[in-house]
């Protein structure tokens, strides 16, 4: 395997502009498969979850899942593409083993969705409109493990596994126009297309929308042209790029990969590339010219696809708000500034703290719970903060007992931890763990005359009018009272001791 | 139709059907009489690849227990149940090796029944094996077939027709009252022509295709096979129907085919004569007796029009264009991988592609290979639009002429092949004249319309049967056997009795006492 030279991503940014393109192919999660009646499910014994049409016995038919095509239409409407009425679906030939007839059924020329955009935000704000050629339907292939050879490639395997559970499996190809203009911005526009439309779908609750278990995978094309070139460069098209840090890694390897080989002189080779996660780098694959004949002609088992205008507007009805003017509407609702929503967002909370909030807490409490308490918790036991099981009810009853002034901050957060522990309601816990604040004036007097004692020179800055330092009388006494004081009747105890004003 | 005596073998379906209603017989005792029929001439005819005699008398004896016991259950039977049946080996079968005539599936067995296996085995029709054909149904000779050919019970030097010329030569030889075939492009009707029987290619869609081994998918559709026109209109009400297992078939119902063929009556009806599937190219003989139904349609009220399908002349072009296509991509899942045959490359490096190509080069035989090429070929990029492209717009200039035709006649009259049997291995090394027997059927099936084969008499020349096919448009399969039937009786009375009681008896069984020419 030879390594490729590359140039910095700078370099190449100096001398060409970046034209992108995407393929995304997106699982729905229909409960059946695209044409039989099999279970769609992931992760099952390998080849369990099929029956005779799924693994092209002699004389079997397709019929085709409507559901799957109702949430091929959904996709569609969200990415404001129009919806075919009539289409048909095609066969691709090719013989691979994957693949049990020796063709996929696909669409061709006539895809259910077409001419669309997404309008995709990037992390500074900026939207960037992504044209959509088409989403059509087809069937997923078989997963191939290839054994005894280099690097799980079926080149010089020993022998190939088949897994025809996920042949037939319905996926919906999304594919972009060619998007020109993002110049630097490439590998970010890159990553933020791919999250967006694994958003939609995710939203629309057609597909699992989990690119770990290969539920949205992305097809990334790259080519260079220099500057002020209006034709095309030659492009790659990285496959299989599976994460959304690998699509801006990707994107970003291939730019500095075409520099180099422009800056040599030498064309750009139009091929399929392999991406590798732990080098950070692509590889050789097929190479792909636009003369691969797979033979297209109109499925024969099929019948066409006919999308009534009334039945397009009942699925319209039901799509569920656009995340992006989700995003907006909470944002503006909640008063949260740019950056602690994106914090959220980023967190992955934003539903949970929608929940909260329903269920009558504050925006900015939900958010200090959320961000200060759960997220922090859910990252040391590696499971999403929504699945921590943390409910918006506990939160609203542990916000309610720190206003009537019961617990404080820190008992709260502990009585969380007792809560996530099982060990009962949060009043239970109080109880149990012994947790209550301390009300009575009289120990805490003692603490404070002690503290003020100890720092006899803050005290004195204190009585002169430098409020600031109370912070450190305050620290001693919570210190002093293993934090069971209230810090704020313990600041109004120490301006009564020592006669100030606040 | 008038029975040839009282064996058991040479009774209709509907005969039998009656007989076994009445308990005058057992469904045992007819199916053994079939079975013992197929061992005694079968080495002969060689009509059968697998022969079902466990099965076929544990299902008959289902249907006596049941009639014995009396009841719901006995009500309740299909009308043929009891009625044993044959089975063109495309159809796949759950319990009996399913081959397609090719060694590429040589002792395959379908984990699942077809559709309309499905069905007989609700009706409870005792099913006798799997017929022979040409390989994939590739063939109008039945001598592409990896497993010998079939021979025509009327000359054994001749062929049965193809490709389901086991199941037309079964049913010719009494070794079954009934046969399930499939036409692609005369496959059913060709081969019921040639051996003095009764075929009929439903509209398509009216017969479920789930279960039958794709050949040209927009093309191919079951269809029975018998001795009579009422017969085949009892076995597609079987296993006609809408199947939710298949996207192409029909969901309307069709008027009722029995009800058609019993009472039918062609007074004031039209019947067209198209020009282009008849004259120069038929022997004389079939002309003759194609002459001689219309005449005696004429004599019985109907009025004889000609009519003109002036695009016909580019149907067998478009035809082996279409179906080789369909054929490209249909079998291309034979490969060795999952089942069937699977042959490892003799040297050279072991990869996936050498061990399918090794196996297809094996598994299949030579015009299987000559028409996967020609489909590769015709939906070449850069080819599809003057090859595949061309011949749909052929297809639907096709389904226009049938259009204007029917605007004209309420079913349409030919000789359903050009000539009688030919001789085994007469036209092997001549694939357009192979291709040419299939000129009068390719039509319906470009249109997708039902089209039925009735003997027609025996040409003068040689003796041998001669078909008559009749269309009609799409959905009217009723049309075809109310006019099969009237034309049917029509001929019976002008030769004193059913067409194979000329056929030369067969076996070495001397009780069989009709049948002598």
């Amino acid at each position: 395997m030879s390594v490729d030279t590359i140039v910095s991503f700078e370099e190449a940014m100096e001398k060409y502009d970046p034209v992108l393109g995407f393929e995304v192919h997106v699982e729905l999660n229909t409960k059946s498969k695209m044409f039989s009646s099999a279970p769609n499910v992931f992760g099952d014994e390998p080849n369990t979850n099929v029956n005779e049409v799924d693994l092209g016995m002699p004389g079997v038919l397709p019929v085709l899942n409507k559901a799957a095509v109702e949430s091929s239409i959904k996709i569609g409407l969200a990415l404001n593409c129009k919806i075919a009425e009539y289409c048909r679906f095609a066969r691709k030939n090719y013989f691979y083993p994957d693949t049990p007839k020796n063709f996929q059924t696909s669409q061709y020329d006539e895809p259910i969705a077409y001419d669309g955009y997404l309008d995709v935000e990037l992390e500074d704000g900026t939207v960037f409109r992504v044209e959509i050629e088409r989403a059509h339907m087809e069937e997923d292939a078989g997963k191939l493990t290839h054994l005894g050879g280099a690097a799980g490639r079926i080149q010089g395997a020993d022998y190939s596994l088949v897994d025809y559970n996920r042949a037939g499996v319905p996926l919906v190809e999304i594919v972009t126009k060619p998007i020109e203009g993002a110049g630097s911005r490439a590998p970010e526009l890159a990553k933020a297309y791919v999250a967006a439309v694994r958003e939609i779908v995710k939203n629309l609750g057609v597909s699992d929308a989990r690119m770990e278990r290969g539920n949205v995978r992305c097809d990334a094309n790259v080519s260079l042209r220099p500057h002020g070139q209006e034709r095309f460069g030659i492009r790659s098209e990285t496959k299989n790029v599976n994460s959304l840090r690998a699509v801006e890694h990707a994107v970003r390897y291939e730019i500095q990969r075409h520099a180099a080989v422009l800056d040599s002189g030498q064309p750009v080779v139009q091929e399929t590339r392999h991406w590798h996660e732990d080098t950070r780098s692509t590889t050789s694959g097929r190479a792909k010219s636009d003369a691969d004949d797979y033979r297209y002609f109109p499925e024969p088992d099929l019948v066409p696809v006919v999308a009534s205008r009334e039945w397009v507007e009942e699925l319209r009805a039901t799509l569920p708000e656009p995340p992006a003017e989700r995003r907006k509407r909470l944002k503006e609702a909640w008063g949260y500034s740019d950056l602690e929503f994106r914090d959220v967002v980023n967190a992955g909370v934003m539903d949970s703290i929608e929940e909260t909030i329903a269920a009558g807490a504050s925006a900015n409490v939900a958010r200090k719970w959320w961000m200060g308490e759960i997220v922090g918790r859910a990252k040391v036991a590696d499971v999403d903060p929504a699945e921590l099981g943390v409910t918006p009810q506990i939160i609203v009853e542990l916000n309610g007992l720190i206003e009537a002034g019961k617990i404080n901050n820190k008992m709260a957060s502990q009585v969380l931890d007792g809560v996530l522990a099982g060990e009962g309601t949060p009043e239970e816990i109080i109880e149990k763990r012994g947790l209550a604040v301390v009300s009575d004036d009289g120990p805490l007097l003692e603490a404070i005359d002690a503290a003020l004692a100890a720092q006899p020179d803050v005290a004195e800055k204190i009585r002169g009018g430098k409020l600031q330092a109370i912070g450190a009388i305050v620290g001693g006494v919570m210190k002093a009272t293993r934090g069971q004081a209230d810090p704020g009747r313990v600041r109004e105890l120490i301006l009564e001791r020592l006669g100030v004003q606040a | 139709m008038t029975e040839l005596n009282n064996s058991l073998i040479h009774q209709s379906a509907a005969a039998l059907s009656a007989k076994l209603i009445a308990r005058e017989v057992s469904a045992v005792e007819v199916t053994q009489a079939h079975l013992d029929r197929i061992a005694d001439v079968d080495g002969q005819v060689n009509a059968f690849l697998h022969v079902n005699a466990e099965e076929a008398l544990a299902v008959a004896s289902d249907v006596d227990a049941i009639r014995a016991a009396g009841g719901e259950a006995a009500a309740g039977l299909h009308d043929l149940a009891g009625v044993p049946i044959a089975v063109k080996d495309l159809i796949v079968t759950v319990g009996q090796p399913t081959t397609a005539g090719s060694k590429i599936l040589e002792g395959w067995h379908s984990p699942y029944d077809a559709t309309v296996i499905r069905k007989l085995r609700a009706a409870k029709m005792p099913i006798l094996g799997k017929t022979n054909l040409d390989e994939f149904a590739m063939g109008s000779s039945t001598e592409h077939s990896a497993y010998g050919p079939t021979r025509n019970p009327w000359d054994l030097d001749r062929i049965p027709g193809g490709s389901g010329g086991g199941s037309a030569a079964a049913v010719a030889a009494f070794e079954a009252p009934l046969a399930l075939g499939t036409d692609t492009g005369g496959s059913i009707r060709q081969p019921g022509a040639v051996t003095g029987t009764v075929g009929m290619k439903p509209t398509y869609g009216a017969v479920s295709r789930y279960g039958a081994i794709a050949m040209a998918s927009s093309l191919d559709q079951i269809g029975p096979v018998s001795r009579t026109v009422l017969d085949s209109a009892l076995l597609q009400e079987v296993v006609g129907g809408h199947d939710p297992y298949d996207s192409t078939s029909l969901s309307d119902p069709f008027d009722n085919l029995v009800t058609a063929a019993r009472t039918g009556n062609v007074a004031g009806m039209k019947i067209g004569i198209i020009k282009e599937l008849h004259g120069e190219g038929y022997q004389a003989g079939v002309e003759n007796r194609f002459n001689e139904s219309l005449e005696l349609l004429r004599e019985a009220g109907a009025e004889i029009v000609e009519v003109s399908c002036p695009n016909f002349q580019y149907a067998l072009g478009a035809y082996y264009l279409i179906m080789p296509s369909e054929v490209s991509s249909n079998l291309a899942k034979f490969d060795g991988v999952r089942y069937g045959l699977r042959v490892l490359p003799k040297d050279g490096p072991m990869t996936i592609e050498r061990v399918m190509g090794a196996t297809r080069a094996a598994g299949f035989g030579d015009e299987v290979k000559r028409r996967i090429i020609l489909g590769t070929y015709a939906l070449s990029a850069g080819y599809y639009d003057a090859y595949y492209g061309s011949a749909q717009k052929v297809r639907t200039l096709i389904q226009r002429d049938f259009d204007a035709a029917f605007a004209q006649a309420d079913v349409l009259i030919s000789p359903t092949s050009p000539t009688t049997a030919f001789k085994l291995g007469e036209k092997l090394d001549d694939p357009l004249a192979m291709y040419l027997n299939d000129v009068a059927t390719i039509p319906a099936n470009m249109a997708g319309i039902p089209g039925l084969s009735l003997p027609g008499g025996l040409a003068d020349e040689d003796g041998l049967p001669v078909g008559i096919q009749l269309l009609a448009p799409a959905r009217q399969d009723a049309r075809v056997y109310r006019v099969g039937s009237v034309l049917e009786s029509l001929l019976e009375e002008k030769w004193g009795g059913p067409l194979l009681a000329q056929a030369p008896v067969l076996g070495s069984s001397s009780t069989i006492a009709g049948g002598s020419k």
